[in-house]
This record gives structure tokens, sequence and C-alpha cells, in this order.
């Protein structure tokens, strides 16, 4: 299973993004290799509009089945659902990337199960 | 942090003046002029530019002479006009789809980021502001909404600041949309007009579709007595609270005239109403108010009444 | 002869403008192309004539058994409004700009193209003044942009003759642009503040842009330092300023209630002569 997480930083140890569209980083995790990559998301930070569907399909795209973060507005929620992705969100928690995954496999985390605020425009 | 917008359908309700007497009243806040269009708090409050910064948003074709054949194709597929025998001829036409660069079969039309605007970062004699300027003919509004909404946030996080005060766009289409997604609460400044008690109407709509906490400021409230009450027993009918009533006056025109907000021309009625319109907003906000500026205005009213 | 009034700072008074105008006149269309917010009618109480006509836009509609996922429509759509996801494409309607590329891209034959309804035009006469031809329209709340809709408007009336005023959306973006957009004369409306002057120079800057002959109306006209400083901005950008309507708390009240006050008809007038010996030198 591959999880994504919302972050910072391009590596395990940089801070969680409670921001989903408009996240630094998305860190893909993957349980069978144990291995971390990382996927910048330079270009969905600086779109016009959409950012949040645009970064759905690069969610969806990694294969991840799991997406850990923020907030997820209802343009990018509709992606994720339509591409069978649970989300988790990291409530008020703050910390390295490393201690949400933690978290989530202690099964500590909340499951997303409707959008969030709006950021129309974004 | 709290996000106060002020908004109202139509315009020239008196957003800026009261966006600006607002400020002046709060101690700790970050100001922000989501009226892209056209921009006008940094008139009133003596602003002195600190920063610019570049705004690109979308996209426009740019045409490679030595490479175009000039068939046709992209005038027959752009559904804009803005294309006339393969030259770009109407650039206002154009919406930055991208369609005819897509299909040229000489691979000749590339997409260029377009530049959009400007935004700035401002001091000013309420606090921080930051403001932005649109390109002519832009569609980009709300992006540019979007960001000057962001940099505000990340003043108000830096600085600890409770609260950001939103003078918003008019109007309920996408630069409006923009400003109010995710706000505490919209301020619908509204005057006793058979107009502006119209567009409120769908305004109301709008924000119950994006399910913001609403609450009415009545403007100008003394020009028609009878539909202020009008808008007073529809407010109530739809369980929107009104914050104040301020009285017409001449003070907001001088005010604006002389670079000032309107707390400033000493019209002690308005400086009651405004006095008690930030009162019930900064109680409905749950933000503090600091005694200093409220004084100086107790002070102020001592010597009237 | 087309008359836009625009603005680029909102309540200095178009509305205002297009009612005084409209109801001196013998025989005119007045069209409200502030869609957000449209007012005339609040002023002109007419009786419709029809239930409207609906303005859609053409929105794609994708074919999820045709479509294999390949991302080629999201990627050639440049408004972001579609994403590949478990397997098929995912349209959003609210970024969706109608241009078509996705259809032209998509080499599966997945897409197609549907309406979807963003507002209404509605015409109407009005018993108060029964000369005017109006013609109103209303945007769907929630809908993005009001470009198409405003497009429609002035499709529906190219091809009638006489003149026709069109009371355009305030600021300097799309809408108002798509509104102002090939008449034969703009008037902007302005009042005697700084940031009336500030937004009728932005203003200014469109017309100039579009190149169309542009005069400017001083309303709530206080004949001092506010007049002159959108003067001297007037005389700068050679600019000729038709009228002052002056600063009035009976026509505030008045207009306030819902009444077009004769109380500045013979202002009216003069602007007629002068947009007149504009359409005879053929502008």
């Amino acid at each position: 299973m591959k999880i994504a997480i919302t972050s910072y930083g391009e590596d395990c140890h940089a801070a969680i993004d409670s921001r989903f569209g408009r996240a630094d980083y998305f860190l893909i995790y993957d349980q069978d290799k144990e291995a971390w990559e990382s996927l910048p998301n330079t270009q969905n930070l600086e779109a016009a509009h959409g950012a949040g569907i645009q970064a759905g399909q690069a969610i969806a795209k990694t294969g991840a089945s799991v997406l850990i973060t923020g907030h997820v507005g209802p343009k990018a929620f509709k992606v994720l659902e339509a591409g069978k992705i649970a989300m988790y969100s990291i409530g008020d928690m703050s910390g390295s990337v490393e201690d949400a995954l933690a978290a989530f496999l202690e099964g500590k985390l909340a499951v997303i199960d409707v959008p969030g605020a709006m950021n129309h425009g974004k | 942090m709290k996000e106060l917008v002020i908004v109202s359908g139509k315009g020239g309700t008196g957003k800026t003046s009261i966006s600006a007497a607002l400020a002046f009243l709060s101690s700790q806040k970050v100001l922000i002029d989501c009226d892209v269009d056209a921009a006008n708090l940094h008139l009133v409050s003596g602003a002195i530019i600190r920063e610019t910064h570049e705004f690109k948003a979308g996209f426009e074709p740019n045409v490679d002479e030595n490479k175009c054949t000039s068939c046709g194709q992209c005038t027959d597929l752009c559904r804009f006009g803005a294309i006339t025998a393969g030259v770009i001829t109407t650039p206002l036409n154009c919406e930055g789809c991208g369609v005819c660069a897509f299909n040229c079969p000489e691979h000749a039309i590339s997409m260029l980021e377009k530049q959009a605007g400007h935004w700035f970062l401002a001091d000013t004699h309420l606090g921080q502001l930051i403001y932005a300027e649109l390109g002519l003919s832009v569609e980009n509004s709300g992006k540019l909404v979007s960001k000057v909404r962001q940099e505000g946030k990340k003043i108000a996080k830096a600085k600890k600041f409770p609260l950001m005060i939103t003078d918003g766009p008019p109007g309920i289409g996408c630069p409006a949309i923009a400003a109010l997604s995710g706000a505490s609460l919209a301020l619908a400044v509204v005057e006793p007009s058979l107009s502006s008690i119209h567009d409120l109407k769908r305004l109301v709509d709008l924000v119950a579709h994006f399910k913001i906490p609403l609450a009415v400021c009545i403007n100008k409230s003394t020009l028609h007595r009878e539909n202020t009450r009008e808008i007073i027993a529809w407010c109530h009918s739809k369980a929107i609270p009104i914050m104040g009533q301020l009285p017409y006056s001449d003070a907001f025109r001088i005010a604006v005239q002389s670079g000032k907000t309107v707390l400033e021309m000493e019209d002690a009625a308005v400086i009651e109403e405004m006095t008690k319109l930030w009162h019930n907003l900064a109680k409905r906000l749950e933000v503090s108010i600091t005694e200093s500026n409220i004084g100086f205005f107790r002070k102020k009213l001592n010597i009237f009444q | 002869m087309l008359i836009s009034i625009a603005s680029g700072k909102g309540g200095t008074g178009k509305t205002t403008l297009a009612l005084l105008l409209a109801s001196i006149h013998s025989d005119i269309t007045l069209i409200d192309c502030d869609v957000e917010e449209p007012n005339c009618h609040l002023f002109l109480k007419p009786e419709w004539q029809d239930q409207g006509q609906e303005v859609a836009v053409m929105i794609p509609q994708i074919n999820i058994e045709l479509c294999n996922g390949c991302e080629t429509c999201s990627t050639v759509c440049l408004f972001n409004a579609i994403a590949i996801s478990g397997g098929a494409a995912l349209l959003f309607n609210e970024l969706c700009h109608s241009c078509g590329g996705c259809i032209l891209a998509c080499q599966q034959g997945a897409i197609t193209e549907a309406k979807k309804l963003i507002g209404t035009i509605t015409t109407g006469t009005s018993p108060i003044f029964p000369t005017i031809q109006f013609l109103s329209g209303s945007l769907d709340i929630g809908t993005p942009s009001a470009v198409p809709l405003i497009k429609a408007i002035k499709e529906k009336v190219s091809h009638l003759a006489g003149d026709i005023l069109l009371d355009c959306p305030p600021g300097t973006s799309c809408s108002m642009v798509t509104a102002v957009k090939d008449s034969d004369f703009c008037i902007l409306v302005t009042e005697p503040t700084p940031f009336g002057k500030h937004d009728l120079e932005l203003a200014m800057n469109i017309t100039h842009l579009l190149n169309i002959p542009t005069g400017v109306v001083i309303n709530k006209s206080d004949e001092n330092i506010g007049d002159e400083s959108i003067e001297s901005l007037c005389h700068i950008r050679q600019i000729p300023v038709l009228a002052k309507i002056p600063h009035s708390f009976s026509f505030a009240k008045e207009y306030a209630a819902g009444f077009i006050p004769d109380e500045f008809q013979a202002v009216a007038a003069t602007i007629w002569s002068q947009l007149n010996a504009k359409g005879s030198e053929g502008i």
C-alpha cells in the first residue's frame, strides 16, 4: 500500500503541510518497499485555478490509496473519491511527516468524509 | 485568526469608508483590499508602498511568424473570436484556452504565461495593507483576490494578529466568491434604496450558497426611513443580525476628499454609530476591543454631546 | 447609435444616468448589462413580455464507457477543469470556459457537449415610460462568469436600429469590457472624489484600448475641488466632460424610493444634444 502525505519539505523529517491543493510537496511512502518518494507540487502552487483538482489527479497517478493532509476542498474531494483514495486528517497535530505516518498506522487519525471549506478562485 | 469581509451587492454603498473606519478602531489587524478591479482603500489611508510584486495568471498565445503558414486552422477553432486569418487580432477576446496552440499543425503557437497585474504591500496610518491592481481586462480577478487574501493571512500569522479586515468587491461573481469563501463573517453594507435592497437579497443567496455567517450594516439609514424599516424587517425575517445603522452624512464624502477616515470628521452621530458597529462586530468575532482607540472617541464624543 | 454607460467605481450613478437619458428619448432600447446586480427594472417596473430567454453555455459531457483515462483532455485544459482519477476523466463545470479543447483532443470520442444554463434575458415595456424598449439580463446565482450572458444580450440587440443604451457592470474586468466593446460611444460616470477619479482613470484606459470615443459625466457634483480634479484629468486625457449632475439630497431620496426624478431632465437633454452632434459627425 502507498500512503501520500502533504509536506513542507522533500524528506520525511519535514513538517506536515495542512494544505492539500497548494501543499509544497507530496511525500509517498511505499509500505511494501519501506521507501519514501517525494513529489514537488510547484506547478499547482502557482496554478490560476483548479490546484486541488490537479493535486488530486497527481495523487491518483502515484497509485496511493491513502492521503494524509489537513483540509481537502470539495473539488479535490471529488477527484480523490473517484480515485478511491481514503483521506485522513492530521487535525490540529503538528510535527514531521514521519510522525503523521506513525499516527496513521496507530489508527489515531480521523477519516475525512466530507469536504472542507471551498477556496474558490484558487 | 478571524476574517471579516465587508461586501455589498451594489457598488458605492460605502464598503471602503466603513472598512477604513473599522480598521481605525481596531488595533491589531491586517487590512486587505479585495476590490482588485478598482482598489480604493489605499487612497484614504495614506498608503506608502513597501513591496511591489508581479502577478501572473493564465496564458496568452504567441505566434511564431516564421512557422505560421496561414492555414486558418486556428481561426476556425477559436470560439472567442480572437483570431482572424491566423493572426491574433483581438487579444481582449482571448481567454487563453490554448486551443489554437494545441491544434496548430505547424506548432507555430506557444502559450506564454500572462502578466495579469500587481499586488502591493503598503504601510498606512491604519496598519499594513495588501492591495492589488488587475491588468486591463484580465479575467483572473478571482485568483488575484485569493492571492491578496493569502498574503494578508501570512502577515496576520507572522504578527499574530487576531483579525483581518477585507474591503470586498461589489457584485456576486467570481471576485466576490473568491473574497468570501471560508471567511469568518461577511458584513453586507446596504443603503435604503430599492437597488441596494434588491442586490442585498442576491448577495444573501450567494453567502448562503457558500455557508458563510452574515451580518448587515445599514449605511445612509436616514436617507429613506421607510426603506430602512423594510430592511430591518426583512433581515429580521431571515434571522440576519443588523450590526449597525449609520446616518446619511456629508462627512463620508468630505472624509474621502481629504484622504481620511470618516471618524476623523467629527460628526458625532457617525462616530457613535460606527463605534457601536465595531463593538457589535468585535463581540460577534470574539476579538478583543482595544480601549485606547475607543476611549479617544468617547472623549471626543463628550465634547459634542 | 449604441451608447454604453460605464464607470470604474460602483455606485457612481450609471443606472441613474441610463434611466435619465432613456426617460426623455422618444424611441429607445435600454439594456441592463449589469447582470450580476441588474437594477433598471426596479425603476421601470416593466410588464415582461414573456418568461424570458434562457441563456446557456456548452460544456463537455464525458462518456465514462468510452474514456480510457489517457489524460490528454486534462493536459490540454489550461483552466484545470478536468482531472483523471479512478481511470476516467472528471469534469468541473465551474472552471470550464467552453473552449472545446478537450473535445478536439480526445482520441476516444468520449467527449460531447451539452447545454448548461447560466442566466436569463427578459424583455419588456414600462407602463411609466412607454417609449422605452427594455431588456435585462440576470445571472444565475453561483455562476462565476457573466461574460457569456453579456455576449448573448449584445448578440440579441446587434440587429436593432435606432439608439440603444447599455447600463454596464462596474469595474474594468472582463464583464465591463465585454459590455462596453463595440459601442459607438461610451459615457463614463464618475463622482468628484479621489475614489471616483482613481477608478475613472482605469475605465478611461479601457475605452482607450478599445478605441471607443468617450465622454465623462460628473455625478454628485459639488462645483468645488472634487470637480476640478476630475476636470483636469479629463483635460489631460482629452476627454470631454459632457455634463455635471449636482449633488442633491432630494434626488438621492427619490431615487432610493425607486423613482426617476425629473429634476435633471435638462442635464440629460444637453447630453443627448452632444451625443447627437457626435453621431452626425459620424464619431
